[in-house]
């Protein structure tokens, strides 16, 4: 009952289900019920998804499974598993599960932060391009494929450099900056394909307004290449995100994944035994990294066709053959660089 | 043609906004960065080095921005960047030129081995579409892909060089032995590729391999498989003359333009494993405040890559007449 919508009135009897939030607006969202029953179809998903919600679950309550404060050094260094340290302490005197279990807030934040973010600048400049065509999509495409072909690492460690000691929000906007050019290239190639369709061809015609087209005709009907869009960003931001910090150009205060691999390494944990110190952390990352990509991968296999990116583009004829050249391969937005 | 012209203009425009990019970077965060590392430095390096710092990043100079952005064009233009900082009074050109060759045989060699290898397995797994590779393989390289290139280096490290002691952890060569074109120091060299050439093949072939299996499996359905079925080919002339040869084509450019990433390195590879490429030369300046040092690193690396795209498109207009119709 706690879910009771706020619009409940008051005296709506306590022994009756909480009212179904109305029919049309779950008729009117196609997209999203059919990626519910599309997760628990695929077993790549359904993994994704457990994975997912259990680092959620973490990030939310690090208190129930975790009583250390994992910024206090006040541990006796480098101790072994026990039962009063799980994982053991680091050299630095602190507590290495307290650390993991409270590392993961950040970590989630920097991922869907980087999600959000960058699959809305994605949508806008992508939709926007192909929408309003000719200058701007000329413009808007020049300015994505340019952004594209900059290696991003490189670009990131630069950008980070002149910051110095980036914390959680600025690593959430220099990485957008940079990573939101795959998925607009992606979602403008799907607006394209879709701009001659009947049904927006009915909706000029009945008169609709510009935004009422983009924002209920079309976006609407891209839902799952927008899903997938923020799945690989917040991989993109997981694993760029935790390299920055591991090679020492985030905040090296914060409690996060990356950092504690940035004080393993340079407590030379691996010399002096201290191996869970840097295998944990590393642990933690490919799992919630795999969690985005298990999704990612579970939608290209049972999504519309149109999103696996290189079938797509293979339909798409010629203007595919430039997308190709600049992105072949759907993982290049992660691997490129590295 | 025209598509080469227009490839050829955005490479200039993309080459331009990196450049600007290195000019304004620096200028556009709060408290000027590069005057923290000039104070850092002004014992050891020299007055005039230190004036055409003040200049290249813009400090206490009165000149303006324009023609600060000008003279910056131009130096790089006619390849004057500078002093390293790092490795005063090293040239930041004979840094580089000292770093790429390790690249270039760890990288190099690598990405062409992972670019071969992930393309036959992807083949093979797409012929035996179902088969034991085809249903194992996706989901472990696609969990593979989660996994950061460095942590695996550090378990590589782990395992084989602190555990079992087999292979060396770090840097390009044992430093007591003198450089020289003798066979000992070769097999040495070789012997500290193996671990940093591991980490990279275990992380890239994913890639390959997927992409290679996603292309074949739609190539398979093409009408011109089902012909030569229907001919009654053998399975191999099939699978590798008529899908194989098809599906490779828009990977040949994601190999060239991998090819260009090979100069960028990977940087946490050479990081984690201290090989002196190119990838440790940037975070090496990267870490001591090096700043043009840093600045000519992020241009090579950029040029690098866009020069393979450059060639890659040049590749696909021989090889696809469909881009040369196309525009």
């Amino acid at each position: 009952m706690a879910m009771l919508p706020v619009s409940a009135p008051a005296e709506w009897p306590q022994n009756l289900p909480p009212p179904v939030v109305s029919g049309p607006a779950r008729r009117g969202r196609p997209g999203l019920t059919r990626l519910v029953r599309a997760v628990r179809s695929n077993r790549k998903a359904t993994a994704g998804t457990v994975l997912l919600v259990l680092f959620t679950l973490v990030a939310l309550f690090p208190g129930v499974i975790a009583h250390d404060n994992p910024s206090a050094t006040i541990y006796a260094r480098s101790l072994g598993p026990s039962a009063r340290h799980l994982l053991g302490t680091t050299a630095l005197g602190q507590d290495i599960w307290a650390q993991t279990v409270y590392g993961t807030q950040q970590v989630l934040i920097i991922a869907i932060g980087v999600g959000l973010l960058s699959t809305g600048v994605a949508v806008l400049i992508g939709v926007a391009a192909a929408y309003l065509g000719g200058w701007w999509d000329g413009g808007l495409s020049l300015l994505t494929d340019v952004l594209l072909v900059i290696p991003l690492f490189p670009l990131l460690i630069v950008i980070a450099t002149y910051v110095q000691g980036a914390g959680t929000l600025i690593l959430v906007l220099v990485l957008t900056l940079t990573g939101w050019s795959y998925t607009a290239r992606q979602l403008r190639s799907q607006a394209l394909s879709l701009r001659s369709r009947d049904f927006l061809e009915a909706a000029r015609v009945r008169g609709e307004r510009r935004m009422y087209i983009v924002l209920v005709e079309i976006i609407p009907t891209m839902t799952s290449l927008i899903v997938a869009s923020f799945l690989t960003n917040a991989l993109y931001a997981v694993l760029f995100g935790s390299s920055l910090q591991f090679i020492g150009l985030g905040d090296p205060n914060s409690v996060s994944w990356g950092t504690m691999l940035y004080w393993a390494e340079n407590n030379e944990a691996l010399q002096t035994g201290q191996y869970l110190w840097a295998i944990v952390p590393g642990v933690c990352i490919a799992a919630l990294g795999a969690a985005f990509a298990l999704l990612n991968y579970a939608f290209d296999e049972i999504g519309n066709p149109a999103l696996r990116p290189l079938r797509a583009r293979r339909r798409m004829g010629r203007r595919s053959r430039k997308a190709r050249v600049a992105v072949p391969v759907s993982g290049m937005g992660v691997s490129r660089a590295r | 043609m025209r598509f080469l012209l227009r490839r050829l203009g955005f490479f200039a425009v993309t080459m331009w906004a990196a450049l600007t990019l290195n000019f304004f970077l620096p200028r556009l965060m709060p408290g000027n960065p590069a005057e923290a590392m000039m104070g850092k430095f002004r014992g050891p390096v020299s007055p005039q080095a230190l004036k055409a710092l003040e200049l290249a990043f813009g400090v206490d100079t009165h000149q303006s921005l324009i023609s600060q952005y000008f003279g910056y064009i131009g130096d790089v233009a006619t390849g004057k960047f500078g002093t390293s900082l790092y490795f005063y009074p090293t040239s930041v050109g004979r840094v580089i030129l000292d770093a790429i060759p390790w690249t270039l045989g760890l990288v190099g060699v690598t990405t062409i081995l992972a670019f071969v290898l992930g393309t036959g397995i992807g083949i093979m797994s797409a012929w035996r579409r179902g088969g034991a590779l085809d249903s194992i393989g996706p989901p472990v390289f696609v969990i593979a892909t989660a996994i950061p290139y460095f942590w695996i280096g550090l378990m590589l490290i782990l395992i084989f060089a602190v555990r079992l002691q087999w292979l060396p952890a770090a840097f390009g060569f044992d430093i007591t032995l003198t450089p020289s074109l003798s066979l000992p120091f070769i097999a040495n060299i070789l012997e500290h590729a193996i671990l940093p050439a591991t980490a990279l093949l275990v992380t890239t072939i994913g890639t390959w391999i997927l992409t290679m299996r996603n292309n074949m499996i739609t190539t398979l359905a093409e009408d011109y498989v089902r012909m030569a079925r229907a001919k009654g080919l053998p399975g191999r002339r099939i699978m590798l003359d008529y899908a194989a040869r098809n599906a490779l084509l828009p990977n040949l450019t994601g190999f060239a333009m991998s090819l260009g990433f090979v100069v960028g390195g990977a940087i946490l590879v050479e990081y984690v494993f201290n090989y002196p490429g190119v990838g440790y030369m940037l975070l090496q300046a990267v870490n001591n405040e090096d700043y043009p040092l840093m600045q000519a690193l992020f241009l090579l690396i950029t040029v690098a890559v866009l020069v393979a795209i450059l060639l890659a498109d040049i590749a696909t207009a021989v090889f696809d007449p469909r881009t040369r119709t196309g525009g």
